[in-house]
């Protein structure tokens, strides 16, 4: 499975089209990373917690996406564009879609 | 009123202490880092030139949070007051930019890449409630792009 956010593979052509592939997550925080957030809100700097943890989830997204796309019979994703929006306090939505195409 | 005149000066300076030392420390990391990754180029472009035609591809990506301190935050809540440039927030934002996109370079080194392509920045605030309004807390910034690696097949 190839994965990119280019509109086209260089080299490669794309013979069939499949259209938006997405794979999303949603994830709240846990109360120790926030009272760790709290701490560095006072003194600035990285929150390690919340790096790690955006990271995993957008990982996990992506692999949702991969795993749709894999079941429509696509082996490439193009185009991948991620977003992330905050839907209750303390909890974000992760968002990964993609075209779902076949190239040779 | 006393005891929290006392504290709130004890966050100040704490803020003000730990947060400039974490400052320029970032600030000596990052420009040590982008020096290092200057062969490995980012590009927004999303047309590749043709030798790079046949290369394998890769999606890479490097995101960070991080959070003004309690000095800077109190400066632009001042800094409501009058308008004009929050300095203390544009630092925040250029760290978390340059740190992201830092991240996704050495991702792409990782994976031997040559050049990341089609690169885009995202960023969100992580709000936080405090006293019943909303304030920026910290914010998150993602880099993402496609990593080019010259002279390995795509599987």
């Amino acid at each position: 499975m190839i994965v990119t956010n280019l509109e086209t593979i260089p080299g490669k052509t794309i013979v069939r089209h499949f259209g938006l592939v997405q794979g999303n997550t949603i994830r709240a925080k846990h109360i120790g990373r926030d009272i760790m957030a709290g701490l560095k809100n006072i003194f600035g700097g990285e929150l390690a917690g919340y790096t790690e943890l955006l990271s995993e989830s957008r990982q996990e997204a992506t692999d949702r996406m991969i795993a749709q796309a894999e079941s429509i019979g696509a082996n490439a994703v193009l185009n991948v564009r991620y977003s992330t929006s905050s839907v209750a306090q303390g909890a974000a939505e992760l968002y990964a879609y993609g075209t779902a195409v076949v190239v040779e | 009123m006393n005891i929290d005149l006392i504290v709130f000066i004890a966050l100040m300076a704490l803020g003000y202490g730990f947060g400039q030392f974490a400052e320029r420390r970032h600030y000596r990391s990052i420009l040590q880092r982008e020096a290092d990754t200057l062969k490995v180029p980012a590009m927004t472009l999303k047309t590749l030139p043709p030798q790079l035609h046949g290369c394998s591809v890769a999606l890479v990506s490097g995101n960070v949070v991080i959070s003004v301190d309690f000095f800077k935050r109190f400066l632009s809540s001042l800094r409501n007051l009058v308008g004009g440039r929050v300095k203390s927030y544009e630092s925040l934002l250029d760290r978390a930019r340059r740190e992201a996109v830092l991240r996704m370079k050495e991702a792409a080194i990782a994976q031997g890449a040559k050049v990341i392509a089609n690169v885009r920045i995202e960023t969100a605030s992580i709000s936080k409630y405090s006293r019943g309004k909303e304030s920026v807390g910290s914010i998150e910034v993602l880099a993402y792009g496609t990593a080019i690696m010259p002279g390995r097949p795509q599987v």
